[in-house]
């Protein structure tokens, strides 16, 4: 490790040691696994489902939102109060979002390219673990509108 | 009644799998995962322009990497576990997956999140700007799948 260690003088707030890279990594695997997991099981990778959902012929995505956030928000509020710090190190994050136009009109984009294909950015990469080789035309898809978002965009925004 | 031609115990556990994911990600390191930023991080490894040159983005990417990697490895394990033997095909023409696939990313990295970013961590950090995200996207996904089924038959 050569990452420079700033010098603690007052020694009453010195932030916590970051978490170690390679702990890091695994904990995203795992968690990713999950969360993989839970889409397939869930049957969000398959295209067709999610646009019965917006078709109002399978309303079932609504219990899969609503359980996937409901157990983030107990996880959310509870690891902060119980812990001081992650397991694993580092600090508790915070969710990021600005009540501005980017926000919306982003969204707005967003849900006419999934009300077009049925498939949206978690499953588009889950569903390859179940074979679902279609999707890497979703993925280049998406690869190319963050391309774009990123050479439109400046820093910061 | 809300129509659910195939119950709902298995969307139901599906979710809750879904947040325990999440939930696990954040107790172990802090770290807040929606999956849209994946598809900036990722160019960041070959993009040098400014955008993609930022410390939260080259900060994040071998962990976002990870996690997506996870995402594949656990649909395979319900693969191997639950599936029938045969993969899940995908049948939507290729076009549509790729235009809306266009639009999905550039939208998703323009609103900060997308149904996991807004929907389960958004909602989950009980941000109202993340409601007004998902109820915006809900509702121009259900006119274009529905104009779209008009159109295209499908």
């Amino acid at each position: 490790m050569t990452s420079t260690v700033p010098p603690t003088t007052g020694a009453t707030t010195s932030p916590p040691a970051p978490a170690r890279a390679i702990p890091k990594l695994a904990a995203a695997l795992a968690g990713g696994a999950l969360f993989g997991f839970g889409l397939a099981l869930s049957t969000m990778i398959r295209p067709d489902v999610v646009l019965s959902f917006l078709r109002f012929k399978d309303m079932g995505l609504l219990f899969v939102l609503g359980a996937g956030a409901g157990v983030t928000l107990i996880g959310y509020r509870l690891a902060p109060r119980l812990m001081s710090r992650p397991l694993l190190g580092g600090t508790f994050g915070v969710h990021e979002a600005h009540m501005d136009r980017s926000t919306v009109i982003g969204a707005a984009i967003f849900g006419i390219g999934w009300g077009l294909c049925g498939v949206c950015p978690g499953p588009s990469i889950a569903g390859l673990g179940a074979g679902s080789f279609e999707l890497g035309f979703a993925i280049a898809g998406m690869a190319v509108g963050a391309l774009v978002h990123g050479v439109t965009t400046r820093p910061g925004g | 009644m809300l129509p659910l031609p195939f119950g709902w115990t298995h969307y139901l556990v599906g979710g809750v799998f879904i947040g325990v994911g999440v939930a696990l990600l954040f107790v172990l390191t802090g770290l807040v995962g929606g999956m849209s930023t994946v598809y900036s991080t990722t160019w960041s490894f070959v993009v040098r322009r400014p955008f993609f040159q930022q410390p939260k983005l080259t900060g994040s990417r071998d962990w976002r990497l990870a996690y997506a990697a996870g995402l594949v490895l656990g649909a395979l394990a319900w693969w191997l576990l639950f599936g029938d033997g045969a993969r899940v095909a995908v049948t939507i023409p290729a076009w549509r997956l790729v235009v809306g696939g266009i639009l999905v990313g550039y939208g998703a990295r323009l609103s900060r999140g997308c149904t996991s970013g807004h929907g389960i961590c958004g909602l989950g950090s009980l941000q109202l700007p993340s409601l007004v995200a998902v109820l915006t996207f809900m509702a121009t996904a259900i006119l274009t799948a529905n104009v779209a089924a008009r159109l295209l038959g499908s």
